[in-house]
Protein backbone atom coordinates (compact mmCIF):
# COMPACT_ATOMS: atom_id res chain seq x y z
CA UNK A 1 0.00 0.00 0.00
CA UNK A 2 1.24 3.23 -1.08
CA UNK A 3 1.73 5.26 2.02
CA UNK A 4 1.70 9.78 2.26
CA UNK A 5 1.75 11.72 5.30
CA UNK A 6 -1.59 14.27 4.01
CA UNK A 7 -3.82 13.25 0.95
CA UNK A 8 -6.01 15.90 -0.42
CA UNK A 9 -8.93 14.78 -2.49
CA UNK A 10 -10.12 16.75 -4.95
CA UNK A 11 -7.69 19.13 -7.01
CA UNK A 12 -9.78 22.40 -7.12
CA UNK A 13 -9.27 25.37 -5.13
CA UNK A 14 -9.68 24.46 -1.98
CA UNK A 15 -7.65 21.37 -2.58
CA UNK A 16 -4.42 23.00 -3.94
CA UNK A 17 -4.21 25.82 -1.51
CA UNK A 18 -4.81 23.04 1.40
CA UNK A 19 -2.22 21.05 -0.43
CA UNK A 20 0.34 24.37 -0.11
CA UNK A 21 -0.28 24.86 2.95
CA UNK A 22 0.16 22.21 4.46
CA UNK A 23 3.35 21.70 2.90
CA UNK A 24 4.38 24.94 3.63
CA UNK A 25 4.30 24.00 7.57
CA UNK A 26 6.76 21.51 7.02
CA UNK A 27 4.91 18.46 5.65
CA UNK A 28 6.30 17.53 2.62
CA UNK A 29 4.62 14.57 1.78
CA UNK A 30 1.66 15.71 0.04
CA UNK A 31 0.01 14.26 -2.02
CA UNK A 32 -3.31 15.94 -4.41
CA UNK A 33 -5.85 13.29 -6.06
CA UNK A 34 -8.40 14.46 -8.73
CA UNK A 35 -10.53 12.67 -11.07
CA UNK A 36 -9.98 14.92 -13.79
CA UNK A 37 -6.71 14.87 -15.88
CA UNK A 38 -5.82 19.09 -14.56
CA UNK A 39 -6.14 20.69 -11.82
CA UNK A 40 -7.91 23.60 -11.29
CA UNK A 41 -11.94 21.98 -10.77
CA UNK A 42 -14.37 24.21 -11.93
CA UNK A 43 -12.55 27.57 -11.85
CA UNK A 44 -11.34 26.11 -15.19
CA UNK A 45 -14.52 26.75 -17.06
CA UNK A 46 -15.52 30.03 -14.94
CA UNK A 47 -13.91 32.02 -17.84
CA UNK A 48 -15.23 35.32 -16.22
CA UNK A 49 -13.35 37.84 -14.43
CA UNK A 50 -13.50 38.80 -10.74
CA UNK A 51 -11.58 36.13 -8.51
CA UNK A 52 -9.27 36.95 -6.44
CA UNK A 53 -9.30 40.47 -5.28
CA UNK A 54 -9.27 40.31 -1.57
CA UNK A 55 -6.80 37.29 -1.97
CA UNK A 56 -4.41 38.29 -4.23
CA UNK A 57 -4.92 41.67 -4.68
CA UNK A 58 -5.74 41.80 -8.65
CA UNK A 59 -8.94 40.77 -10.72
CA UNK A 60 -8.26 37.39 -12.61
CA UNK A 61 -10.37 35.22 -14.29
CA UNK A 62 -11.00 31.81 -13.00
CA UNK A 63 -8.22 29.33 -15.18
CA UNK A 64 -5.90 32.81 -14.03
CA UNK A 65 -6.80 32.38 -10.63
CA UNK A 66 -6.32 28.32 -10.91
CA UNK A 67 -2.94 28.97 -12.25
CA UNK A 68 -1.49 30.91 -9.93
CA UNK A 69 -2.29 27.82 -7.48
CA UNK A 70 -1.21 24.94 -9.83
CA UNK A 71 2.48 27.00 -9.95
CA UNK A 72 2.38 26.78 -6.17
CA UNK A 73 1.90 23.50 -6.12
CA UNK A 74 4.46 22.46 -9.03
CA UNK A 75 7.20 24.41 -7.68
CA UNK A 76 6.60 22.23 -4.42
CA UNK A 77 6.68 19.26 -6.23
CA UNK A 78 3.61 18.39 -4.31
CA UNK A 79 2.36 14.64 -5.59
CA UNK A 80 -0.72 14.88 -7.97
CA UNK A 81 -2.87 11.53 -9.38
CA UNK A 82 -4.62 12.95 -11.91
CA UNK A 83 -7.24 11.48 -14.00
CA UNK A 84 -7.97 9.07 -10.65
CA UNK A 85 -11.22 9.20 -9.23
CA UNK A 86 -11.60 8.35 -5.21
CA UNK A 87 -14.20 5.47 -4.48
CA UNK A 88 -13.78 4.88 -0.85
CA UNK A 89 -12.44 6.72 2.46
CA UNK A 90 -12.29 5.03 5.68
CA UNK A 91 -11.96 6.45 9.06
CA UNK A 92 -8.41 5.34 9.51
CA UNK A 93 -8.04 6.71 6.40
CA UNK A 94 -7.21 4.14 4.12
CA UNK A 95 -8.35 5.62 0.50
CA UNK A 96 -9.34 3.20 -2.10
CA UNK A 97 -9.34 4.88 -5.52
CA UNK A 98 -9.51 4.24 -9.57
CA UNK A 99 -7.37 5.09 -12.68
CA UNK A 100 -6.11 3.83 -15.99
CA UNK A 101 -3.26 1.43 -13.98
CA UNK A 102 -6.66 0.13 -12.51
CA UNK A 103 -7.19 0.51 -8.61
CA UNK A 104 -4.69 2.07 -5.51
CA UNK A 105 -5.28 2.15 -2.05
CA UNK A 106 -3.30 4.61 -0.41
CA UNK A 107 -2.96 5.25 3.63
CA UNK A 108 -2.75 8.82 4.71
CA UNK A 109 -1.45 10.27 7.98
CA UNK A 110 -3.90 12.97 7.50
CA UNK A 111 -6.66 13.44 4.81
CA UNK A 112 -8.63 16.58 3.74
CA UNK A 113 -11.81 16.78 1.84
CA UNK A 114 -11.45 19.15 -1.60
CA UNK A 115 -14.22 17.53 -3.59
CA UNK A 116 -16.95 20.40 -4.24
CA UNK A 117 -20.06 20.27 -5.05
CA UNK A 118 -22.45 19.00 -7.67
CA UNK A 119 -26.02 21.24 -8.94
CA UNK A 120 -28.79 20.60 -8.19
CA UNK A 121 -30.21 18.70 -10.91
CA UNK A 122 -33.84 18.85 -12.90
CA UNK A 123 -34.77 15.46 -11.48
CA UNK A 124 -34.61 16.97 -7.51
CA UNK A 125 -36.68 19.53 -8.42
CA UNK A 126 -39.90 18.00 -9.84
CA UNK A 127 -40.87 20.23 -12.71
CA UNK A 128 -43.09 19.10 -14.46
CA UNK A 129 -43.13 17.98 -18.35
CA UNK A 130 -41.77 15.98 -20.72
CA UNK A 131 -38.00 14.93 -20.71
CA UNK A 132 -36.49 16.67 -23.90
CA UNK A 133 -33.52 17.25 -24.94
CA UNK A 134 -31.89 20.92 -24.01
CA UNK A 135 -32.27 21.45 -20.50
CA UNK A 136 -29.14 21.63 -18.76
CA UNK A 137 -27.58 22.65 -15.49
CA UNK A 138 -25.86 25.87 -15.70
CA UNK A 139 -22.60 24.62 -14.47
CA UNK A 140 -22.66 22.32 -17.19
CA UNK A 141 -23.67 24.13 -19.99
CA UNK A 142 -20.99 26.53 -18.69
CA UNK A 143 -18.07 23.73 -19.56
CA UNK A 144 -19.95 22.92 -22.96
CA UNK A 145 -19.74 26.33 -24.00
CA UNK A 146 -16.29 27.38 -22.70
CA UNK A 147 -14.23 24.71 -22.14
CA UNK A 148 -15.14 22.67 -25.34
CA UNK A 149 -17.31 24.96 -27.81
CA UNK A 150 -20.07 23.88 -28.14
CA UNK A 151 -23.33 25.79 -28.80
CA UNK A 152 -26.38 24.74 -25.87
CA UNK A 153 -29.33 26.80 -27.37
CA UNK A 154 -30.31 30.08 -29.15
CA UNK A 155 -33.54 31.09 -26.90
CA UNK A 156 -32.98 30.54 -23.43
CA UNK A 157 -34.51 30.28 -20.30
CA UNK A 158 -32.66 30.07 -16.58
CA UNK A 159 -34.32 28.51 -13.26
CA UNK A 160 -32.18 29.74 -10.49
CA UNK A 161 -30.86 33.59 -9.90
CA UNK A 162 -27.95 32.29 -8.42
CA UNK A 163 -24.48 33.96 -9.38
CA UNK A 164 -23.36 30.35 -12.13
CA UNK A 165 -27.00 31.67 -13.60
CA UNK A 166 -26.32 35.30 -13.88
CA UNK A 167 -22.83 34.58 -14.96
CA UNK A 168 -24.49 32.33 -17.57
CA UNK A 169 -27.03 34.64 -18.49
CA UNK A 170 -24.37 36.96 -19.80
CA UNK A 171 -22.13 34.51 -21.83
CA UNK A 172 -24.98 33.21 -23.85
CA UNK A 173 -26.05 36.80 -24.51
CA UNK A 174 -22.30 37.34 -25.49
CA UNK A 175 -22.66 34.24 -27.98
CA UNK A 176 -25.47 35.18 -29.50
CA UNK A 177 -28.25 34.02 -27.91
CA UNK A 178 -31.12 35.52 -26.13
CA UNK A 179 -31.73 34.59 -22.98
CA UNK A 180 -35.50 35.52 -22.64
CA UNK A 181 -35.90 35.81 -18.83
CA UNK A 182 -34.38 34.37 -15.78
CA UNK A 183 -36.82 33.00 -12.84
CA UNK A 184 -36.30 32.79 -9.11
CA UNK A 185 -38.66 31.05 -6.72
CA UNK A 186 -37.70 32.97 -3.96
CA UNK A 187 -38.48 36.50 -3.92
CA UNK A 188 -34.71 37.67 -3.64
CA UNK A 189 -31.97 36.59 -5.46
CA UNK A 190 -29.05 34.80 -4.13
CA UNK A 191 -26.70 36.41 -6.34
CA UNK A 192 -24.56 39.15 -5.94
CA UNK A 193 -25.83 42.44 -6.61
CA UNK A 194 -23.34 43.32 -8.69
CA UNK A 195 -23.81 40.39 -10.81
CA UNK A 196 -27.21 41.15 -11.56
CA UNK A 197 -26.13 44.44 -12.54
CA UNK A 198 -23.44 43.04 -14.91
CA UNK A 199 -24.99 40.49 -16.17
CA UNK A 200 -28.25 41.29 -16.33
CA UNK A 201 -29.14 44.62 -16.74
CA UNK A 202 -26.38 45.34 -19.05
CA UNK A 203 -28.07 42.83 -21.14
CA UNK A 204 -31.74 43.64 -20.62
CA UNK A 205 -32.35 40.45 -19.58
CA UNK A 206 -35.52 40.44 -16.99
CA UNK A 207 -35.51 39.24 -13.74
CA UNK A 208 -39.00 37.55 -12.33
CA UNK A 209 -38.58 37.18 -8.61
CA UNK A 210 -40.94 34.62 -6.94
CA UNK A 211 -40.91 32.98 -10.09
CA UNK A 212 -40.89 29.41 -11.42
CA UNK A 213 -40.86 26.76 -13.89
CA UNK A 214 -44.16 25.49 -13.47
CA UNK A 215 -43.82 22.91 -16.67
CA UNK A 216 -41.49 21.82 -19.59
CA UNK A 217 -42.54 21.10 -23.06
CA UNK A 218 -41.69 19.65 -26.17
CA UNK A 219 -41.17 16.44 -27.30
CA UNK A 220 -37.26 15.74 -28.96
CA UNK A 221 -36.15 19.17 -28.35
CA UNK A 222 -37.11 21.83 -25.31
CA UNK A 223 -39.81 24.11 -27.14
CA UNK A 224 -40.94 26.23 -24.46
CA UNK A 225 -41.85 26.38 -20.69
CA UNK A 226 -44.77 27.47 -18.57
CA UNK A 227 -43.36 29.91 -16.35
CA UNK A 228 -45.35 31.35 -13.06
CA UNK A 229 -45.60 32.94 -10.26
CA UNK A 230 -45.56 31.23 -6.71
CA UNK A 231 -47.08 32.34 -3.58
CA UNK A 232 -45.24 32.36 0.00
CA UNK A 233 -45.74 29.04 0.28
CA UNK A 234 -44.33 28.62 -3.17
CA UNK A 235 -47.12 26.94 -4.22
CA UNK A 236 -47.58 28.18 -8.11
CA UNK A 237 -50.20 30.53 -8.78
CA UNK A 238 -52.57 29.10 -11.68
CA UNK A 239 -53.71 32.52 -12.91
CA UNK A 240 -50.26 33.89 -13.50
CA UNK A 241 -48.99 30.84 -15.75
CA UNK A 242 -47.69 31.57 -19.31
CA UNK A 243 -45.91 30.57 -22.13
CA UNK A 244 -42.24 30.68 -22.87
CA UNK A 245 -41.23 29.77 -26.36
CA UNK A 246 -37.61 28.52 -25.89
CA UNK A 247 -35.21 25.71 -26.89
CA UNK A 248 -32.69 25.72 -23.94
CA UNK A 249 -33.89 25.37 -19.78
CA UNK A 250 -30.43 26.03 -18.04
CA UNK A 251 -30.61 24.86 -14.14
CA UNK A 252 -29.15 27.01 -11.48
CA UNK A 253 -30.41 25.52 -8.59
CA UNK A 254 -28.40 25.46 -6.01
CA UNK A 255 -25.23 23.20 -4.94
CA UNK A 256 -25.39 19.93 -3.22
CA UNK A 257 -21.37 19.40 -1.49
CA UNK A 258 -20.24 15.93 -2.56
CA UNK A 259 -19.60 14.32 0.67
CA UNK A 260 -20.31 10.56 -0.40
CA UNK A 261 -16.78 9.97 1.07
CA UNK A 262 -17.59 11.88 3.87
CA UNK A 263 -20.41 9.87 4.96
CA UNK A 264 -18.40 6.30 3.70
CA UNK A 265 -15.99 7.19 6.44
CA UNK A 266 -18.82 7.78 9.00
CA UNK A 267 -18.09 11.23 9.45
CA UNK A 268 -20.97 13.08 11.38
CA UNK A 269 -22.33 15.69 9.37
CA UNK A 270 -24.59 18.92 9.67
CA UNK A 271 -27.87 18.79 8.17
CA UNK A 272 -27.70 22.30 7.38
CA UNK A 273 -24.66 22.88 5.08
CA UNK A 274 -24.82 19.25 4.21
CA UNK A 275 -20.74 19.52 5.28
CA UNK A 276 -19.17 17.92 7.98
CA UNK A 277 -19.64 18.82 11.29
CA UNK A 278 -15.24 20.62 11.88
CA UNK A 279 -13.58 22.76 14.67
CA UNK A 280 -11.99 25.89 13.89
CA UNK A 281 -9.00 24.00 12.63
CA UNK A 282 -11.46 22.32 10.29
CA UNK A 283 -11.09 18.99 11.33
CA UNK A 284 -14.31 16.85 11.58
CA UNK A 285 -15.10 15.11 14.20
CA UNK A 286 -12.94 11.96 12.89
CA UNK A 287 -9.77 12.47 13.97
CA UNK A 288 -6.94 13.28 10.78
CA UNK A 289 -9.76 13.69 8.46
CA UNK A 290 -9.97 17.81 7.80
CA UNK A 291 -12.67 19.06 5.16
CA UNK A 292 -12.40 22.50 3.61
CA UNK A 293 -14.30 24.53 0.73
CA UNK A 294 -17.47 24.29 -0.67
CA UNK A 295 -17.69 20.44 0.48
CA UNK A 296 -17.50 21.72 3.86
CA UNK A 297 -20.01 24.96 3.29
CA UNK A 298 -21.35 26.84 -0.36
CA UNK A 299 -18.77 29.70 0.05
CA UNK A 300 -19.35 33.11 -2.04
CA UNK A 301 -16.15 33.80 -3.38
CA UNK A 302 -13.13 31.48 -3.84
CA UNK A 303 -10.88 33.93 -2.44
CA UNK A 304 -12.48 32.58 0.84
CA UNK A 305 -12.49 28.81 0.12
CA UNK A 306 -8.62 29.52 -0.52
CA UNK A 307 -8.69 31.18 2.82
CA UNK A 308 -10.35 28.23 4.73
CA UNK A 309 -8.45 25.67 2.76
CA UNK A 310 -5.21 27.25 3.71
CA UNK A 311 -6.85 26.85 7.55
CA UNK A 312 -7.41 22.90 7.13
CA UNK A 313 -4.30 22.72 5.63
CA UNK A 314 -2.36 24.16 8.55
CA UNK A 315 -4.71 21.66 11.02
CA UNK A 316 -3.68 18.81 8.87
CA UNK A 317 0.09 19.13 8.90
CA UNK A 318 -0.12 20.44 13.00
CA UNK A 319 -2.17 16.91 12.94
CA UNK A 320 0.64 14.73 11.31
CA UNK A 321 3.47 16.50 13.86
CA UNK A 322 1.09 15.44 16.67
CA UNK A 323 0.69 19.53 17.49
CA UNK A 324 -2.96 19.98 17.11
CA UNK A 325 -4.32 21.50 19.31
CA UNK A 326 -7.19 19.60 21.48
CA UNK A 327 -8.49 21.30 24.81
CA UNK A 328 -11.46 23.01 26.20
CA UNK A 329 -14.33 22.73 23.26
CA UNK A 330 -17.56 24.48 23.33
CA UNK A 331 -20.25 24.29 20.77
CA UNK A 332 -21.75 26.90 18.50
CA UNK A 333 -25.06 27.99 18.22
CA UNK A 334 -27.26 29.28 15.47
CA UNK A 335 -29.41 31.20 17.36
CA UNK A 336 -32.39 34.19 15.87
CA UNK A 337 -31.64 35.05 12.30
CA UNK A 338 -28.79 33.10 11.95
CA UNK A 339 -28.95 29.88 9.51
CA UNK A 340 -25.77 28.05 10.64
CA UNK A 341 -22.59 29.03 12.43
CA UNK A 342 -19.72 27.24 11.30
CA UNK A 343 -16.99 25.91 12.80
CA UNK A 344 -19.59 23.91 14.94
CA UNK A 345 -17.35 23.33 17.33
CA UNK A 346 -14.63 25.52 18.78
CA UNK A 347 -11.21 25.09 21.39
CA UNK A 348 -11.60 28.09 23.80
CA UNK A 349 -8.28 27.68 25.36
CA UNK A 350 -6.20 27.38 22.51
CA UNK A 351 -5.16 31.43 22.93
CA UNK A 352 -6.13 32.50 19.40
CA UNK A 353 -8.91 34.01 18.06
CA UNK A 354 -11.47 32.27 16.32
CA UNK A 355 -13.68 33.44 12.95
CA UNK A 356 -16.93 32.53 13.11
CA UNK A 357 -18.82 31.90 9.51
CA UNK A 358 -22.43 32.72 9.44
CA UNK A 359 -25.36 32.75 6.99
CA UNK A 360 -28.78 34.86 7.72
CA UNK A 361 -32.15 33.65 7.57
CA UNK A 362 -32.87 36.06 4.81
CA UNK A 363 -32.39 39.30 3.41
CA UNK A 364 -32.44 42.15 6.60
CA UNK A 365 -31.54 45.80 6.58
CA UNK A 366 -29.81 47.00 9.13
CA UNK A 367 -28.62 44.14 11.92
CA UNK A 368 -26.68 43.87 14.98
CA UNK A 369 -25.17 40.81 15.53
CA UNK A 370 -24.66 39.39 18.98
CA UNK A 371 -21.82 36.43 19.97
CA UNK A 372 -22.15 35.36 23.50
CA UNK A 373 -21.58 32.34 25.88
CA UNK A 374 -24.42 32.41 28.32
CA UNK A 375 -24.75 35.63 29.76
CA UNK A 376 -21.26 37.15 28.79
CA UNK A 377 -21.02 38.99 25.61
CA UNK A 378 -18.09 38.16 23.30
CA UNK A 379 -18.20 40.02 20.33
CA UNK A 380 -20.86 42.68 19.21
CA UNK A 381 -21.20 43.50 15.32
CA UNK A 382 -23.36 46.12 13.43
CA UNK A 383 -23.68 45.68 9.59
CA UNK A 384 -26.21 48.17 7.19
CA UNK A 385 -27.54 45.25 5.50
CA UNK A 386 -27.77 41.03 5.62
CA UNK A 387 -28.36 38.84 3.13
CA UNK A 388 -28.57 34.66 2.81
CA UNK A 389 -26.02 35.14 -0.45
CA UNK A 390 -23.18 36.68 1.64
CA UNK A 391 -21.87 35.04 4.20
CA UNK A 392 -21.03 37.36 7.27
CA UNK A 393 -17.05 36.85 9.11
CA UNK A 394 -17.13 37.55 12.61
CA UNK A 395 -13.72 37.52 14.77
CA UNK A 396 -13.94 35.98 18.14
CA UNK A 397 -10.45 37.58 20.40
CA UNK A 398 -8.65 35.13 22.39
CA UNK A 399 -8.89 36.68 25.56
CA UNK A 400 -12.89 36.75 25.05
CA UNK A 401 -12.82 32.98 24.27
CA UNK A 402 -10.62 32.45 27.45
CA UNK A 403 -14.05 33.59 29.08
CA UNK A 404 -16.02 30.81 27.79
CA UNK A 405 -17.02 27.62 29.02
CA UNK A 406 -20.85 27.02 27.64
CA UNK A 407 -21.99 27.11 24.43
CA UNK A 408 -21.48 30.14 21.82
CA UNK A 409 -24.14 31.41 20.48
CA UNK A 410 -24.99 34.02 17.74
CA UNK A 411 -27.97 36.03 16.75
CA UNK A 412 -28.95 39.10 15.14
CA UNK A 413 -31.79 41.56 16.22
CA UNK A 414 -32.45 43.93 13.29
CA UNK A 415 -31.82 48.00 13.70
CA UNK A 416 -34.88 50.26 13.05
CA UNK B 1 -28.85 65.13 -11.96
CA UNK B 2 -28.52 62.46 -9.39
CA UNK B 3 -27.90 58.96 -10.14
CA UNK B 4 -27.78 55.45 -8.57
CA UNK B 5 -25.61 52.98 -9.18
CA UNK B 6 -24.33 49.50 -7.70
CA UNK B 7 -20.51 49.28 -7.77
CA UNK B 8 -19.43 46.36 -9.98
CA UNK B 9 -15.83 46.49 -8.86
CA UNK B 10 -15.57 44.07 -6.03
CA UNK B 11 -18.04 41.51 -4.40
CA UNK B 12 -19.02 43.65 -1.65
CA UNK B 13 -21.38 45.62 -4.59
CA UNK B 14 -21.80 49.24 -2.92
CA UNK B 15 -24.77 51.58 -3.63
CA UNK B 16 -23.22 54.47 -4.66
CA UNK B 17 -25.03 57.99 -5.67
CA UNK B 18 -23.73 60.05 -7.85
CA UNK B 19 -24.49 64.29 -8.04
CA UNK B 20 -24.07 66.79 -10.59
CA UNK B 21 -22.44 66.53 -14.05
CA UNK B 22 -19.24 66.92 -16.49
CA UNK B 23 -16.07 67.60 -14.18
CA UNK B 24 -18.45 68.84 -11.20
CA UNK B 25 -19.61 65.08 -10.03
CA UNK B 26 -19.77 64.30 -6.53
CA UNK B 27 -19.81 60.50 -5.91
CA UNK B 28 -21.21 59.39 -2.40
CA UNK B 29 -21.94 55.60 -1.23
CA UNK B 30 -18.36 54.01 -2.05
CA UNK B 31 -15.92 52.23 0.30
CA UNK B 32 -12.97 53.36 -1.95
CA UNK B 33 -10.97 55.12 -4.57
CA UNK B 34 -11.91 52.46 -6.89
CA UNK B 35 -15.56 52.96 -6.53
CA UNK B 36 -15.74 56.65 -7.09
CA UNK B 37 -13.57 56.27 -10.06
CA UNK B 38 -16.41 53.86 -11.36
CA UNK B 39 -19.29 56.06 -10.78
CA UNK B 40 -17.80 58.63 -12.82
CA UNK B 41 -16.74 56.48 -15.30
CA UNK B 42 -19.99 54.05 -15.56
CA UNK B 43 -21.96 58.18 -16.00
CA UNK B 44 -18.81 59.43 -18.44
CA UNK B 45 -18.03 56.36 -20.62
CA UNK B 46 -18.74 53.00 -19.17
CA UNK B 47 -16.41 50.40 -19.77
CA UNK B 48 -16.54 46.58 -19.08
CA UNK B 49 -13.64 43.72 -19.84
CA UNK B 50 -15.22 41.61 -22.09
CA UNK B 51 -13.94 37.42 -21.01
CA UNK B 52 -14.60 34.83 -24.08
CA UNK B 53 -12.97 31.69 -25.53
CA UNK B 54 -10.99 31.35 -28.83
CA UNK B 55 -10.85 27.87 -30.81
CA UNK B 56 -7.39 25.85 -30.60
CA UNK B 57 -7.21 24.93 -33.91
CA UNK B 58 -4.24 22.00 -33.56
CA UNK B 59 -5.86 20.52 -30.77
CA UNK B 60 -9.48 18.58 -30.53
CA UNK B 61 -12.09 20.13 -28.79
CA UNK B 62 -10.27 22.75 -27.46
CA UNK B 63 -10.91 26.26 -26.66
CA UNK B 64 -8.55 28.67 -24.43
CA UNK B 65 -10.13 31.22 -22.68
CA UNK B 66 -9.12 35.09 -23.39
CA UNK B 67 -10.13 38.48 -21.98
CA UNK B 68 -9.71 42.13 -23.05
CA UNK B 69 -6.41 43.15 -21.19
CA UNK B 70 -8.26 46.24 -20.28
CA UNK B 71 -11.94 47.14 -20.15
CA UNK B 72 -13.36 48.32 -23.36
CA UNK B 73 -16.32 50.82 -24.02
CA UNK B 74 -19.48 49.46 -23.00
CA UNK B 75 -21.07 49.95 -26.47
CA UNK B 76 -18.13 48.19 -28.42
CA UNK B 77 -18.69 44.65 -26.19
CA UNK B 78 -20.95 42.62 -28.98
CA UNK B 79 -18.45 44.36 -32.15
CA UNK B 80 -15.68 42.99 -29.57
CA UNK B 81 -16.78 39.61 -29.91
CA UNK B 82 -17.54 39.47 -33.05
CA UNK B 83 -13.53 40.21 -33.63
CA UNK B 84 -13.17 37.46 -31.04
CA UNK B 85 -15.09 35.16 -32.22
CA UNK B 86 -13.45 34.60 -35.48
CA UNK B 87 -10.06 34.36 -33.75
CA UNK B 88 -8.30 30.99 -33.69
CA UNK B 89 -4.84 30.00 -31.54
CA UNK B 90 -1.94 27.39 -32.04
CA UNK B 91 -1.23 25.26 -28.98
CA UNK B 92 1.08 25.86 -27.42
CA UNK B 93 -0.38 29.07 -25.81
CA UNK B 94 0.54 30.84 -22.15
CA UNK B 95 -1.46 32.77 -20.09
CA UNK B 96 -0.84 36.23 -21.19
CA UNK B 97 -0.02 35.77 -25.02
CA UNK B 98 -1.59 38.53 -27.34
CA UNK B 99 -3.90 36.65 -29.39
CA UNK B 100 -5.23 40.01 -31.07
CA UNK B 101 -3.74 43.52 -30.39
CA UNK B 102 -5.95 46.86 -30.96
CA UNK B 103 -9.46 45.66 -29.97
CA UNK B 104 -11.21 48.88 -29.39
CA UNK B 105 -8.04 50.04 -26.94
CA UNK B 106 -7.45 46.48 -25.59
CA UNK B 107 -5.33 43.46 -26.17
CA UNK B 108 -7.42 40.31 -26.36
CA UNK B 109 -4.79 37.79 -23.88
CA UNK B 110 -5.21 34.46 -23.34
CA UNK B 111 -6.19 33.51 -19.83
CA UNK B 112 -5.37 30.06 -19.79
CA UNK B 113 -2.31 27.39 -20.79
CA UNK B 114 -2.73 25.11 -23.39
CA UNK B 115 0.60 22.95 -23.83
Amino acid sequence: MTEHQIVVIGGGPAGMAAAVAAYDQGVTDVAIIDREAELGGILRQCIHNGFGLYKLGRELTGPEYAAVYQAQVVQRGIRVYPDTMVTNLTKDRIITARNRQGILQIKAGAVILAMGCRERSRGALNICGTRPAGIYSAGTAQKFINCLGYSVGKRVVILGSGDIGLIMARRLSLEGAKVEAVCEILPYSGGLTRNIVQCLEDFGIPLYLSHTVAEIHGKDRVEGVTIAQVDQNRRILEETKRYIPCDTLLLSCGLIPENELTRAAGIPMDPITSGALVDEHRQTQVPGIFACGNVLQVHDLVDYVSDEAETAGIGAAEYVRQELHAGRAVNTVAGNGVRYVLPQQIHTDAGCDIPLFLRVTKPFGKVRFTVRSGEEVLVKLTCPKAAPGEMVRIQVKADMLAKVTDAVTVELEELA
Amino acid sequence: MKRSLVCIICPRGCSLCVEGSGNDMKVSGNSCAKGARYAVDECTHPVRTVTSIVRVSNREDTMVSVKTSVPIPKEHIFDAMEIIRDLTAEAPVHIGDILCPAVFGADVIATKDIF
